[in-house]
């Protein structure tokens, strides 16, 4: 197809920043509309649950670098997408409009899973925006006792803060152990004990069966009947990507907006970019949703570039990587791991603070976490790009 | 150009060493060194990737 001349990014996070910024320092020069659902300029979402939770940060702080007059765009701001028309090749927004495009961008990001019966209280909360987060931050204030739903990161991050504020802190986890799934049972594990070891009572293997409380929260029912008392629930437990707008419009939905390695749907000159998208990696040979900041970066990148360059755009081959700040433990993972690959500790352990493990399957390296070792990290993250071998 | 790191931001990610191994380095300190403070123009692509890679825009270039 011929190059657009109007192009439509809906999402104004940091995938949909990053895509607008790429398409103008790549020479975009036709017509840019810009769609967001939070009133927000785009902001980062990573200092939510520590420096924001914690008070340490006023929220300008968190703004993502932009120049917007430069960027030249028609920013739409508090509207949501609400429908999509490959044939008329137009998006519907939920001002009644609608807006034209010969290239589309999808960034709509994910939203936070909730409880049933947690909109009826208040003091249940889920962490995904930034006034989710000032809202938390203002009832932190008040000192109460605090009960998370979710031992993932975000669950875990945010039980480390209020620690760092010197209260209560409960996490219920489903399952057996939480992060197991990200990296193994042995090193979650370890990060479990740290989190007692700081105070935090971790509840595995438990469901939440209800909420205690009529107007305010008052605690949680486990499924086990028995009752963790606290005023202030969050509610951690993932994430569904946000494409109910595009359903029955023709492009692809499987867990996620279905992408090829250079990040196109299945709809020529529709890409997609974020927590949104699933997918090809070319460097695993499989299809993944990634909710990492560096992802999003990547993936916008990438997809601008097929979406301006077609078949000559490369495809994107990238080891996926995070890093979560829980007291004074930098953990940082590359890769993409398998509940049985092999695990080697080479260095320290995670109660040290001071921590180098790879992972493996067939002879080859598929993983690396660390704690505290940021030039360990980036030399096996590297290996694992070149296809490094996993010793016996 | 030149290279200007606010190392109180700096995270040590090293998302910038990739982008740029002429111009950053992450040591075994943990720490983040500046190789060239002054780069050739040559890597002004490379080093433009790794102020818009870096987590959390520590990197900043003038000129």
């Amino acid at each position: 197809m011929s190059a657009p001349r109007s192009i439509v990014v809906v999402g104004a996070s940091l995938a949909g920043l990053r895509a607008v910024d790429a398409l103008r320092r790549r020479g975009f020069d036709g017509t840019l509309t810009w769609i967001g659902e939070e009133s927000r300029l785009p902001y980062d979402r990573p200092p939510l649950s520590k420096q924001v939770l914690r008070g340490e940060w006023t929220p300008d702080r968190t703004a993502l670098k932009a120049n917007y007059d430069a960027l030249g765009a028609d920013l739409r701001l508090g509207r949501r997408a609400t429908s999509l028309d490959v044939g008329a090749r137009r998006v519907s927004l939920d001002d009644g409009t609608s807006v034209p495009f010969d290239g589309l961008v999808v960034a709509t990001g994910a939203a936070p899973r909730k409880l049933p019966g947690m909109d009826a209280l208040s003091g249940v909360h889920v962490l995904r925006t930034l006034d989710d987060a000032l809202r938390i931050r203002e009832e932190l204030g008040k000192k109460p006792r605090v009960a998370i739903v979710g031992g993932g990161y975000v669950g875990l991050e945010v039980a480390a803060s209020c620690r760092a504020l010197g209260l209560d802190v409960t996490v219920v986890e489903a399952l057996p152990l939480p992060l197991a799934p990200a990296i193994g049972e042995t090193m979650a594990r370890e990060i479990v004990e740290m989190h007692r070891a700081e105070g935090v009572d971790v509840r595995t293997s438990s469901g939440v069966s209800g909420f205690v409380g009529e107007r305010d929260v008052e605690g949680l029912r486990l499924s086990d009947g028995s009752v963790v008392f606290a005023e202030l629930v969050v509610v951690g437990i993932g994430v569904v990507p946000n494409t109910a707008w595009l359903e029955g419009s023709g492009v692809a939905l499987d867990g996620g907006v279905l992408c090829d390695s250079r990040l196109r749907t299945n709809v020529p000159g529709i890409v997609a970019c974020g927590d949104v998208v699933r997918f090809e990696n070319a460097l695993f040979g499989e299809r993944m949703r990634v909710e990492h900041w560096t992802s999003a970066v990547e993936q916008a990148s990438a997809a601008v570039a097929s979406l301006l360059d077609g078949d000559a755009a490369p495809p994107l081959a990238t080891v996926p990587y995070f890093w979560s700040d829980q007291y004074d433990a930098k953990i940082q993972f590359a890769g993409r791991v398998a509940p049985n690959d092999a695990l080697k500790v080479l260095e320290g352990s995670v109660k040290d603070r001071n921590l180098v493990a790879i992972y493996g399957r067939a002879g080859k390296m598929r993983g690396v976490l660390v704690v505290n070792k940021p030039a360990a990290l980036i030399r096996n993250r590297k290996a694992i790009t070149d296809g490094a071998a996993f010793p016996d | 150009m030149k290279i200007i790191v606010d190392f109180d931001v700096c995270q040590s990610h090293g998302l910038c060493t990739e982008a740029a191994p002429e111009v950053f380095e992450i040591r075994d300190d943990g720490f983040l060194y500046i190789l060239k403070e002054e780069p050739e123009e040559a890597l002004r692509g490379k080093v433009e990737r790794a102020v818009r890679e870096c987590p959390t825009g520590a990197i900043q270039v003038e000129g």
